[in-house]
């Protein structure tokens, strides 16, 4: 059925910034101009004073399924994606099992499709079971529908294995994703080392315990030519780090999450465990080097890094308590604060969320051109409100930002065509 | 006047008349513990329950001691390690210990924050008898305690805090406390040993403990934990006790009339020399007897039930 989005402001990042119609007919964009018409039996949407936007695709999230379904499910999942804007996700292989074989992507593909809300691309392991030692079945895993591999959550330490899967991911011409940590470096730290984790007598993550395999893989990508994808960079030393890979022209991507430009290390105080993440909430010039990142395109993507855990697991002490937080239905109203402040403009902040992230992993999203698949949202960008966790479609709560009042709210959501999420109506 | 507050957690907040009330609490239990009947009628009918979950034979004995001596009825429950369900909530945990209609909860626990996470959670009052690498505030009392009986007045007062600073709540908590209190406070030990940023409390760091004791009134030992020496904090046993270890030789740097602390239980040899800690600098025994003392005050602060 055709719908016709009506007198919105249409931003199409480095294609189109106005105000259009857009026509979706059969799962694709078929027009976009002034003063379309609505086709007979069509819908009509009208977008006045509001953005129309392509769909936002979320290279890092956590969707639990197989293994950990109590924290988040394949459909619960995508439906917290929709809800926050997002029509494309690439789920992360810390699953249990891990999916570094194609009978797990399957299975991962085969859930998306039955929950039949956004976009899932699943990302393969790098190694067997993440364990670091033997490649996964890499070609495989392409063939199958894996857009990228990783070994997130458990980042390959020797550096001869990296190498090798770097060489051997060119043959499929597949970025490779690491979370960068040194895992000897950060050994039982919960937290930013610092002043605040001294005075609270938490152990800490030093800085350099990302910066150091920044450096590794930056160096590894220039020896095999790999395309590197760097996750959830956090410090002011990797910022600097991929800027300077950037000006030598290597093939370097690099994500932040919203929570790593929005908050501090502060947050922990009290053992906040909704304040921990892992890479773990920096210092006030760590937040300003990735809002540079950002401003000066160093940081090509933004992502969430949605990690849900269950409320007990939360509850437990800070330092026993799981890494990680749920972004999805947050990241719209944190990244459009960069446009208020400056940091951001809104086309490149739109860029950021959908546009950026599709070509960094090479997915056909993220454009509203004509023949495009027609994944589309449109977004009040003056609505404000405040985040109230249950009322997540996700099934977990584990976020910081719990009260804040925020602005910038999804209202529909268009994922091949067909509306996935309408929100309710905003309180008069 | 009393403690106006539900829960003794950490020193931090404290303010310097309610560290001082805490130790003038203290002098009137400590003349209790001097006489022949040590016990008095304050906390009669209330419960006082030990709920600790690292091994820890003095802290607790301590306080249970102390708690008997205000005729309390104390519960000591220890679940050791293995019977302790793996992922049991704090909150859970809280709600137990609440069920059993406790007064005041004496907490040691691995975790730093877990005092804080189980006050929240509990009307009973919470005393923090050890968090992780956070605070242990009763030890820090009792040691402020001790120096004030060796007539020491806190302010301008030099103390060098010995050891693993990193790893020790008691140097926490000293720190905080004899920074409010005026005290020039030094830190000594190897760089792996002090965390980053510890100047921000309050103190000055320095790598060389014979520097450092020059002119110091007050040399606070702390534990070495022997099983770090794996984990690259130091690299010998020997080579620490030479470095750091304090002999007689090195407390003659200190002012002449210096005394000689130490949390306990002590390793004789590694950082403190026998013939120190047995020396008449050495109030090593008299912190453990002011332990009791010290903690009948706080309890009975705590109680309310002045």
């Amino acid at each position: 059925m055709a719908i016709h989005i009506a007198g919105g402001h249409v931003i199409d990042p480095g294609r189109f910034n106005g105000v259009a119609d857009v026509l979706i007919d059969e799962g694709r964009i078929v027009a976009v101009g002034p003063d379309l018409t609505t086709p007979i039996g069509g819908t009509k949407i009208d977008a006045t004073g509001r953005l129309v936007l392509p769909g936002f695709v979320d290279l890092h999230v956590h969707f639990r399924e197989p293994g950990f379904e109590y924290k988040e499910s394949i459909q619960s999942g995508a439906a917290a994606a929709v809800a926050g804007g997002f029509t494309s996700v690439c789920c992360m292989p810390n699953t249990n099992p891990v999916n570094d074989n194609q009978a797990i992507t399957k299975f991962m593909l085969d859930r998306a499709r039955a929950a039949g809300l956004a976009n899932v691309f699943p990302i393969g392991a790098i190694t067997k079971g993440s364990e670091g030692e033997e490649l996964a079945e890499i070609g495989d895993l392409r063939r199958a529908g894996c857009v990228a591999i990783s070994d997130d959550g458990k980042p390959v330490m020797n550096s001869l294995v990296m190498r090798r899967a770097m060489e051997y991911a060119l043959a499929f011409d597949v970025p490779v994703v690491d979370h960068c940590e040194d895992l000897h470096l950060a050994e039982g730290g919960c937290m930013n080392e610092g002043a605040i984790s001294t005075e609270l007598g938490l152990p800490g993550m030093p800085a350099a315990a990302e910066d150091v395999m920044v450096a590794r893989n930056v160096a590894l990508a220039e020896l095999t030519g790999a395309r590197l994808h760097l996750a959830h960079i956090s410090t002011e030393g990797s910022v600097r780090m991929v800027r300077e890979a950037k000006s030598r022209g290597l093939h370097v991507t690099a994500e932040a999450c919203p929570h790593h430009f929005t908050i501090t290390e502060e947050t922990v105080r009290g053992y906040n465990t909704y304040a921990k993440m892992n890479p773990p909430l920096r210092t006030w010039k760590d937040v300003q080097a990735i809002k540079d990142g950002l401003s000066d395109g160093t940081i090509d993507v933004i992502a969430t890094d949605h990690a849900p855990h269950a409320s007990q697991e939360k509850q437990l002490g800070f330092t026993e308590a799981p890494f990680g937080i749920v972004g999805l239905e947050t990241a719209l109203p944190l990244t459009f604060a960069l446009v208020d402040e400056g940091v951001l403009s809104l086309e490149s902040a739109v860029d950021k969320l959908s546009t950026a992230p599709s070509k960094a992993f090479g997915l056909a999203k993220g454009t509203l051109a004509v023949g495009a698949d027609a994944d589309v949202v449109i977004v009040d960008q003056q609505e404000q409100w405040e985040v109230d966790p249950t009322m997540f479609r996700s099934k977990s709560r584990n976020t910081p930002f719990a009260g804040w009042k925020v602005k910038g709210r999804v209202r529909t959501t268009i994922v091949g065509g067909r509306v996935v999420f309408e929100a309710a109506q905003a309180e008069p | 006047m009393g403690l106006k507050r539900k829960d003794l957690l950490s020193l931090a907040p404290l303010s310097v008349d309610e560290i001082q009330l805490i130790l003038e609490t203290a002098d009137s239990f400590k003349e209790v513990t001097g006489r022949e009947i040590k016990k008095v009628p304050a906390l009669r009918g209330r419960t006082v329950v030990n709920l600790f979950f690292e091994p820890s034979t003095r802290t607790r004995t301590s306080f249970e001691l102390a708690a008997k001596r205000l005729s309390a009825d104390v519960i000591n429950f220890s679940p050791s390690s293995s019977s302790v369900v793996k992922g049991e909530t704090l909150l859970d945990t809280a709600r137990n210990i609440e069920a059993m209609q406790a007064d005041i909860i004496v907490l040691r626990h691995p975790s730093a924050g877990a005092a804080e996470a189980l006050a929240v959670g509990v009307k009973s009052s919470v005393i923090n008898a050890g968090d992780g690498w956070h605070e242990h505030p009763t030890q820090a009392l009792l040691d402020l305690y001790t120096i004030r009986e060796r007539g020491l007045p806190f302010e301008g007062l030099r103390v060098a805090i010995v050891g693993d600073v990193a790893h020790s709540r008691v140097a926490r908590s000293n720190i905080h406390a004899l920074a409010k209190l005026g005290a020039e406070i030094r830190l000594v030990g190897p760089p792996t040993m002090l965390p980053r940023g510890v100047e921000k409390l309050g103190a000055r760091v320095y790598y060389n403990l014979d520097e450092a004791l020059r002119g110091v009134q007050v040399i606070m030992m702390l534990r070495l934990q022997l099983e770090r020496q794996g984990i690259a904090l130091f690299p010998t046993i020997r080579e620490y006790a030479r470095l750091y270890g304090l002999t007689a030789e090195r407390v003659k740097l200190a002012d002449p009339g210096a005394i000689v602390m130490h949390p306990g239980p002590i390793n004789r040899g590694v950082e403190i020399a026998p013939e120190v800690a047995d020396s008449l600098s050495s109030v090593i025994l008299d912190q453990v007897a002011n332990g009791v003392a010290v903690r009948m005050g706080i309890l009975y602060l705590m109680s309310g039930a002045n």
